[in-house]
């Protein structure tokens, strides 16, 4: 009688007008324990002086799902255990005095199915603004089958790309058109030429080259096109520029997606500042019109690079996935971008493979089945060159896009002579690791050997074989694994 | 012109015992290998002729490499390539194909514009060596590289 009573009392407070603690309101729960179908999320939060850990993890579980900031009686109207988002458990982070990770689980119904814009509006929607924490980062979320089935995937995947493209069995290279400004669409187009007949099997625009006054897109559309035709009788190989379509609106994309399209682009380009709905709407129209979709991560620099508040690369991937994007750039370890070899290698699994295995020394906090979602090429671009093709293969394997710009266009003997120098390099390279040899400490020795009958690669690497760019990253691991 | 279709095609021509390494690699990998020939190199041209069947039972380098020759011998004029087939589930599809025999002489393609309104062009691949029916492809250049009386 006396625990109905208590029970009573309990629940009248918990009803009664006011604020009250968001532990106290149900987003707290210590015991539960996360159904298959949840979406799970793991944020690491830095509360503000005097808010404990688990109330700071209960208001963003609240903040993120049916709460507001004061007691409300319409929530007597609904089945609000269900929808009440659930903080499960929080740990301290090792080597921080005020930084925890916090587990919370969301009920699949609280979703839009299909939906990435209504997933982020929820769990990135308020929540991050909120006054109760000095910082909130999103590490990672594990997408549940029956939640990840909902959306398209990539329009095509590694698998059909390569199929399309009939080439198998080593990285595909690349390299964006320099400079990415300035150039007329008939200068634009030469280098193109030059880069694909030498041996690259893609060209790319850069995210910031759209339809400018100096060479409007579909000016630049039609030179590029011919170079492509060009490069292909030349080696008789496919060849593909990644035309970007980015534009102000809908409409302006779909019509330059279109023209590209009708040209025979095997493939077009967007940038991650499209939005979410325009990137879907694109995914499901490259896989309409068996167009490959390239996504430039334009931006993502000031969200994820920050460790202690923002958005995790590894989460903007997991989404990107759903999305349906067929190409992603995530990094190069070696080249000049953010990149620490734990947490890249952790992307490119969560971009790669069918199912990830939970793995705290590389950023992944949860186990994701990706239930046969095709898989998504990686694409690394910036700051690197023949001479690291060792280091490239060890880092990055073979389902990826290596984009030399800078070490193709500025080439001493030329564009087309650079791009020779990284596909001798790369090919040389995979033979050496196929045939067993630890081409990892061989490499340069690996890559001696090509250069004496390759002038070009001798070139990169007498210019560029000292070039590094070794600088602490912002974004590492928390634990790392110790060697027993 | 030299076709640069294949995992390897901007090295040297691999010798007997580079193509072995290979094979072992794949067949490590429980890779099964096939080998196929065309003299069609257009790079739209997925269905090269299949010299036999996939060799899913064969485990011993020696034996791929013999039919590899038996394939060139027979095929001397043609492109000949060495696929390794990755039947695991999320794959199921081509691990490393790479080419193990090309013609002497390579007379490329042309580009075909077919010229349309607001500058718009079509383009289209021609093989030279497609002129001729299958078979007579590249008999004007036999093997050692002079042209036949």
């Amino acid at each position: 009688m006396a625990t109905t009573e208590t029970k009573a009392t309990e629940e009248r407070s918990r009803w009664a007008a006011g604020v009250i603690p968001y532990k106290e309101m149900g987003y707290w729960q210590p015991d539960y324990e996360p159904k298959e179908t949840d979406i799970l999320c793991a944020f690491r939060i830095t509360p503000q002086d005097g808010v404990e850990p688990d109330e700071a993890a209960a208001a963003v579980a609240g903040e993120s799902s049916t709460a507001t900031w004061t007691v409300v009686w319409t929530d007597r109207l609904t089945s609000y255990e269900d929808y009440q988002a659930k903080a499960y458990r929080v740990t301290p982070v090792p080597g921080t005095d005020n930084q925890y990770i916090a587990y919370i689980a969301y009920d699949i119904d609280l979703f839009e199915e299909g939906s990435i814009a209504n997933l982020t509006s929820s769990i990135i929607g308020n929540v991050f603004g909120f006054k109760a924490l000095k910082a909130l980062r999103l590490e990672d979320m594990r997408i549940p089958a029956q939640y990840a089935k909902t959306f398209q995937g990539p329009a095509h995947g590694i698998v059909v790309e390569r199929e399309y493209l009939n080439k198998y069995g080593r990285p595909l290279l690349g390299a964006t058109t320099k400079p990415k400004l300035g150039l007329s669409a008939r200068n634009y187009g030469r280098v193109v030429y030059e880069a694909l007949r030498g041996g690259l099997d893609f060209v790319k625009d850069d995210e910031n080259t759209n339809s400018q006054p100096f060479m409007r897109w579909r000016d630049r559309y039609l030179f590029c096109m011919e170079a492509v035709a060009k490069a292909m009788a030349a080696t008789g190989e496919i060849k593909g520029h990644y035309l970007n379509v980015t534009a102000a609106s809908m409409e302006e994309i779909y019509e330059r997606a279109e023209f590209a399209r009708d040209l025979g682009s095997v493939i077009v380009m967007i940038d991650l500042t499209i939005g979410f709905s325009a990137m879907q709407s694109m995914a499901r129209w490259a896989r309409k019109n068996g167009v490959i979709l390239h996504l430039h991560r334009a931006g993502h620099g000031t969200y994820t690079r920050q460790k202690t508040h923002g958005i995790s690369f590894r989460v903007l991937s997991k989404w990107c996935r759903l999305i349906g994007v067929d190409h992603i750039h995530a990094g190069t370890v070696v080249g000049k971008l953010e990149g620490d070899p734990h947490m890249v290698s952790g992307y490119y699994d969560t971009l790669r493979k069918n199912k990830v295995t939970a793995d705290p020394g590389r950023g992944l906090y949860f186990d994701q089945d990706w239930a046969s979602i095709p898989a998504v090429m990686p694409v690394a671009s910036g700051g690197i060159h023949a001479a690291q093709a060792h280091q490239l293969l060890h880092h990055l394997g073979e389902d990826v896009v290596l984009q030399f710009g800078g070490g193709t266009i500025g080439h001493p003997m030329g564009i087309a002579a650079g791009a020779t120098a990284n596909r001798v390099a790369v090919e040389a390279m995979i033979q050496a690791r196929n045939e067993g040899r630890d081409f990892l400490m061989e490499g340069p020795e690996i890559l001696e050997r090509a250069a004496r009958w390759c002038a070009p690669l001798r070139q990169a690497i007498d210019l560029w074989g000292e070039i590094t760019f070794n600088y602490e990253s912002t974004d590492t691991p928390d634990v790392l694994a110790t060697p027993s | 012109m030299h076709l640069t279709q294949g995992t390897f095609s901007y090295l040297p021509a691999l010798s007997d015992e580079e193509i072995a390494a290979q094979v072992r690699y794949a067949l490590d990998h429980e890779w099964s290998i096939s080998i196929e020939h065309t003299d069609d190199p257009h790079p739209r041209n997925v269905y090269w002729e299949m010299w036999a069947l996939p060799m899913f039972d064969v485990t011993d380098v020696t034996a791929v490499l013999a039919e590899v020759n038996r394939c060139r011998r027979a095929h001397p004029q043609q492109y000949v390539k060495l696929n390794a087939y990755d039947r695991s589930k999320g794959r199921q599809t081509t691990a490393l194909s790479f080419i193990v025999n090309r013609p002497a002489h390579e007379p490329g393609f042309r580009v075909e514009r077919q010229e349309s309104s607001d500058r718009r062009i079509r383009y289209t691949l021609h093989a030279y060596a497609a002129d001729k029916p299958t078979g007579h492809r590249y008999e004007d250049f036999p093997v050692n590289g002079s042209k036949e009386q």
